[in-house]
């Protein structure tokens, strides 16, 4: 078990001076995943508030090797620097002992919608490599459009709410599930108020042979409209609603990393932000019981799958 | 050991790749490239080359990954056509910007739509401005040549720019012909070693490569990206002479072919430039004074050496087998009608588009051309400034 203290001892990688906003959970988020590995590091970042906010010239937050291309490549971005690494170490160009780690990062609109395909292709090549998902549910660099991973209910400035409208009429893409079915050795979904846990996953993904997945819930006071104190309290809400379950995939085995023991309604965690504040018009209400039914759904649905994981 | 071989343009590159042995290859196939990534791949599966070869799941994954290799540290080509080379539009400005020096064997083919296998120059003169070097090749002997030279170009540390070879799809890269393949030590000599500019694989350096730029840093950094292909003719030209003296083949800017004494002149590139001077020899002999200028490097366009050549010439007409809708004429054409603009003495200049999703161009076609020509040069009067060759109206 990784003790706070001695994370704290460890030298930062994403260093402070970065323009995101208070309380964003972007920087909590890497400030864990980066002390995962004390291996060199290389990372590529795709479009987005991390990459804009950590990298404007001429200054730096990256305390590591980084490299951003585009929007929709930090996996073929990756791909190329993991494949150049191998050249190097066949040639003998690069010691045969030299470890690095490699690391590719994209938003939700990043990974879930116009990264999806390269993410898919990389991952099924088989690159030797982490890929992190920060999904606070929007195009938030860009002001607030909707993605795959905007849920149902909730207003974008692409799918707003409106007279006519409830906000977003489609559910969230599973993208878990979707890396799941490449098969890979490591899928995991964690929150950043749960530390350890997201410790422990970023730790088995970086030492996983093999491309690993994880997929990581990433508060937007901005966007998702919140006193910005309440960010890690919204973070253990997504939990304990299920909204957003925590679990893992290892080699096919699901494990459920975080019960509830009383699962709350959903109702709290729409009631906590603004951006799903037209759903409480009674026109609306249809939504809310939609979102509750496809919670406990999902839900039973991955509970079903640990417990089957379970069975030897 | 050196060796003329029966090759076509695909194998030739290939062959070309397999001596080079870059430390990655990312490349997705299309016709008429295909073969050039098939071939790699079984160089590799065959233990002839230790590079890495990957193959992603499209060519614009296949441009990050050469883009994210290359900024890791080392040598990197790949090959596409059309299509291909559209969906890495965003990646050409990408890899220029970043001052990646990717090698890229083009097999020009037509754009969509209609959907079109064969060869025109649409798909890399919509790149024209994405800051690489083009260089395009007559037949398989110079797509060899200009893609290994390409290497050399693009990496030299005063250019540091992304190069693309282009050959025409099927004429060239489906055609076999004989081709002299020199010594694979001797190829591997000429390019040397490649030496890497702030590598990602440094990893106790810790560099940051593509932060955002405001309006503060981006004209400045745009303006130095410009330098590193303003600084290229003078490579261009080393590389070309060195290659020369080693091989025996030497390269610049543009060939002449009997121009010494021309009144008239037709620009044309790449495979009808070969026609081309069939064409002429028969004009010739038919007493006309009549030469061929083929362009070789598109970008940088060599604009005073090829006004230098052409301002004594009466009448000149461009050749290009790529339209641009829309515009006061083709991509060559407006190149060197407006190279030609500061000088007092320059000839009357008409464009012909030819050969779009490969339609044919044959010696009457040029003979056409000159018939034209010989009538402005001895009126003085150009009728008709912009036109098609060989198309049903
Ligand atoms: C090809 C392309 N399309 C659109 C954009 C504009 N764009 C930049 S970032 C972004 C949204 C990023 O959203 P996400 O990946 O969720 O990251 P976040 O901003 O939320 O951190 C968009 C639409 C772009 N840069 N490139
Ligand atoms: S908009 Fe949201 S994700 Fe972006 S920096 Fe601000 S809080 Fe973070
Ligand atoms: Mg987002």
């Amino acid at each position: 078990m990784a003790k706070l203290k001695d994370l704290a001892q460890m030298e930062d990688r994403l260093v402070a001076g970065h323009g995101m906003c208070l309380g964003c959970g972007i920087p909590l988020i890497f400030k864990i995943i980066l002390r995962a590995t004390e291996d060199p590091l290389i990372i590529a970042n795709a479009t987005g508030c991390l990459e804009v906010c950590t990298t404007i010239f001429p200054r730096t937050a990256w305390n590591v090797s980084w490299i951003h291309s585009a929007f929709e490549n930090a996996a073929s971005t990756i791909a190329g620097v993991e494949a150049m690494y191998k050249a190097l170490k066949n040639k003998g160009k690069i010691p045969a002992d030299k470890k690095i780690k490699f690391l590719g990062v994209g938003g939700d609109g990043g990974t879930y919608d116009i990264g999806l395909q390269a993410l898919s292709g990389a991952v099924e090549r088989g690159h030797e490599f982490v890929y992190v998902c920060y999904d606070n549910n929007v195009y938030a660099n860009t002001g607030g459009q909707r993605s795959s991973a905007t849920p149902l209910g909730a207003s974008a400035t692409t799918a707003p709410s409106g007279s006519k409208s409830p906000g977003k009429i489609q559910g969230r893409k599973d993208l878990a599930q979707i890396m799941v079915a490449h098969k890979i050795p490591y899928v995991a979904q964690a929150s950043p108020h749960r530390w350890q846990d997201l410790y422990n996953k970023a730790k088995k993904a970086f030492e996983a042979v093999g491309p690993a997945f994880l997929n990581v819930l990433c508060l937007c006071p901005t966007e998702w409209k919140y006193d910005e104190s309440k960010g890690i309290k919204l973070a253990q809400l997504a939990a304990d609603t299920c909204v957003w379950p925590l679990y893992e995939v290892e080699n096919g085995r699901y494990k459920i990393n975080y019960k509830p023991k009383q699962k709350k309604p959903v109702l709290e965690w729409l009631e906590s932000q603004g951006r799903f504040r037209h759903l409480f018009k009674e026109e609306n209400a249809w939504i809310i019981e939609k979102i509750q039914q496809d919670v406990d759904r999902d839900w039973e649905w991955l509970t079903r799958l640990a417990e089957i994981s379970s069975r030897p | 050991m050196k060796a003329v071989k029966i090759l076509n343009g695909n194998q030739t590159i290939a062959e070309a790749a397999r001596q080079i042995n870059p430390d990655v290859v990312a490349a997705y196939p299309i016709t008429p490239s295909t073969a050039i990534v098939e071939t790699i791949a079984q160089f590799k599966a065959d233990g002839m080359i230790s590079s890495e070869f990957v193959c992603p799941e499209s060519e614009h994954s296949a441009m990050s990954v050469c883009i994210g290799a290359a900024a890791a540290g080392g040598r990197v080509m790949t090959a596409t056509s059309s299509q291909g080379l559209a969906l890495m539009w965003e990646m050409l400005y990408i890899a220029a910007g970043l001052r990646l020096p990717v090698v890229a064997a083009i097999v020009n083919r037509a754009l969509s739509a209609p959907i079109n296998i064969h060869g025109d120059h649409s798909d890399t003169m919509g790149a024209r401005d994405s800051g690489w070097i083009q260089i395009y090749s007559e037949n398989c002997q110079e797509a060899y040549d200009n893609f290994i030279q390409a290497f050399r170009i693009g990496e030299h540390l005063d250019v540091r720019t992304p190069v693309l070879v282009g050959l025409d799809g099927f004429i060239i890269s489906h055609s076999a012909e004989p081709v002299l393949i020199e010594d694979d030590r001797e190829v591997r000599s000429f390019i040397g070693e490649f030496k890497p500019v702030f590598p990602l694989l440094d990893t106790s350096r810790k560099i940051t490569v593509g932060p955002i730029d405001f309006t503060d840093y981006y004209f400045e950094h745009k303006r130095s990206q410009i330098e590193g292909i303003e600084n290229s003719p003078r490579v261009i030209e080393e590389v070309g002479r060195e290659y020369g003296q080693k091989f025996g083949r030497f390269y610049g800017f543009f060939e002449e072919y009997r121009m010494d004494d021309a009144e008239t002149a037709i620009v044309v590139m790449s495979s009808a430039a070969g026609t081309g001077k069939d064409a002429i020899d028969e004009l010739r002999s038919e007493g006309l004074r009549i030469g061929l200028l083929k362009p070789r490097v598109f970008r940088p366009f060599p604009h005073e050496k090829i006004a230098e050549a052409l301002k004594k010439i009466k009448a000149v007409a461009v050749l290009d087998r790529a339209s641009s809708p829309g515009a006061f004429g083709a991509p060559l054409f407006t190149e060197i009608r407006s190279a030609l603009y500061d000088y007092g003495q320059r000839p009357k200049i008409v464009n012909y588009v030819y050969g779009l999703g490969g339609r044919d161009i044959n010696v009457e076609h040029f003979k056409e051309v000159a018939a034209k020509l010989q009538k402005i040069a001895e009126t003085g009067k150009v009728e008709e400034m912009l036109g098609y060759l060989n198309l049903r109206e």
